[in-house]
């Protein structure tokens, strides 16, 4: 069995505590975002501008200002605020985020992130990804366990470009929950009936 | 002395071939589009463009890029634009990917005059390569501020003195930018009376703002539509 995209999502937010500020990266790290009830106070960060990011809007309420990072639009929270780019990223560089969740094309044992380009390929740009593992005090990569190759992509050296050196604490894919070690990756939790020796770790 | 111009056209008037311009906007949210829409119209090439997405979806700054007058580029974020990943892959634009963080503090240097900079962010990658590395609790790279000839921005709200509010989401890089650039023009939705802004909202004072015009027809476009209900884009 391997955990559905909605499943990692709540394996991330066990990591939470209430009070928490945490910064959620495009692709599945936003599906985070809607799984987090309203019951857990955690303040949720884009960097384009806002904490306090709430669910999604009402039809009547849909602002073409009100976007988060991945351009889709939300809506805020009471309490929320708004800011521009500098001291959205102060807050990210200055280490006062407490996790930040995104996603991966290769994590290797050292912690080292790789998931901007795929040179002569594919350009994304790194976007903020470069200042949120440098600045977040916990950073989680969420990640498919293997490439469309069948390719694991927790590896013992990365080869694409890297986005940051030593900077990832905890991987989240669907088969499990893993952590660089160095060596490999010390396994923190299976998803049900998952075999280690299928995981392809290094 | 009022700042108020006429229009887009009056308002950009001495922006030459050559010029480095900064826009801001975070994909197409807070877009200068009447100063685009007025690039699009002007004979002018070569010119160096610092914006976080050089536009997005065919639209915003791609309507210049398609006309080859961008010779080269400073963005964070190239996902959603296909026809500068295209420009980027077959080299026939110049290119430089700076992360958001630096590359908004690079702009916010060059407006409080701050000429360099270390930060850790992009160590052991790319954007380190050729810079000077320095460790203080640990390895930082040298980025130098990022300065501009024009700064084009959208505001919400202007008044003749040039004091700026932003709607929402809609002000991310624009006050660094108009700090950044030798000539600020700003295009708003409302020109407003002095004093209708409460001076403890201003969200950009007029100081770091040269010219100011009223926008109009608005597209204000929403690249991703997500409601309650679900996806509708």
């Amino acid at each position: 069995m391997t955990w559905s995209k909605t499943e990692m999502a709540k394996e991330v937010i066990q990591f939470f505590k209430p009070g928490d500020y945490v910064n959620l990266g495009i692709g599945i790290p936003s599906l985070v975002a809607e799984h987090i009830g309203a019951g857990l106070d955690i303040h949720i960060h884009s960097e384009n501008g806002v904490l306090g990011v709430s669910g999604r809007p009402s039809q009547q309420s849909v602002s073409p200002t009100l976007i988060n990072a991945g351009k889709e639009t939300i809506s805020i929270k009471d309490g929320a605020s708004f800011f521009d780019s500098s001291l959205s990223f102060g807050m990210i560089r200055g280490g006062h985020i407490d996790f930040s969740v995104l996603g991966g094309m290769e994590v290797d044992v050292e912690g080292n992130l790789a998931n901007w380009m795929i040179p002569g390929k594919k350009i994304t740009g790194m976007g903020g990804a470069m200042d949120l593992v440098n600045g977040a005090k916990n950073v989680v990569v969420m990640m498919s366990h293997f490439n469309k190759s069948g390719d694991a992509k927790l590896v013992s050296s990365t080869k694409l470009p890297l986005t940051g050196k030593n900077v990832v604490d905890l991987v989240v894919t669907d088969k499990g929950i893993f952590k660089p070690n160095q060596k490999s990756f010390d396994i923190i939790k299976l998803a049900d009936n998952v075999k280690e020796e299928d995981l392809k770790l290094p | 002395m009022s700042k108020i111009f006429k229009d887009a056209k009056e308002a950009l008037h001495d922006i030459v071939s050559g010029s480095t311009i900064m826009s801001g906007g975070f994909g197409l949210c807070g877009i200068p589009e009447n100063s685009i829409n007025q690039l699009e119209k002007m004979n002018i090439q070569n010119l160096t463009v610092i914006s976080n997405n050089i536009g997005n979806s065919g639209r915003g700054l791609v309507k210049i890029l398609v006309q080859d007058k961008i010779k080269k580029a400073y963005c964070s974020y190239v996902g959603g634009n296909p026809d500068l990943e295209k420009r980027i892959i077959n080299k026939s634009i110049e290119i430089e990917l700076v992360p958001q963080g630096t590359f908004s503090e690079r702009i916010r240097a060059a407006g409080m005059g701050v000429r360099a900079f270390y930060t850790p962010t992009g160590y052991g990658t790319i954007v380190a390569e050729g810079k000077d590395v320095k460790v203080f609790d640990r390895p930082c790279i040298l980025e130098e501020a990022l300065h501009a000839d024009f700064a084009l921005i959208k505001a919400q709200k202007a008044d003749e003195y040039g004091n700026l509010w932003f709607k929402e989401t809609a002000r991310n890089f624009s006050p660094l930018m108009a700090m950044a650039a030798k000539t600020t023009i700003v295009e708003a939705e409302e020109i407003v009376p002095l004093g209708a802004i409460p001076a403890e909202d201003v969200h950009l004072p007029g100081i770091f703002v040269q010219r100011v015009y009223l926008g109009k027809d608005y597209q204000n476009d929403i690249e991703f539509l997500i409601t309650d209900e679900g996806e509708n884009s």
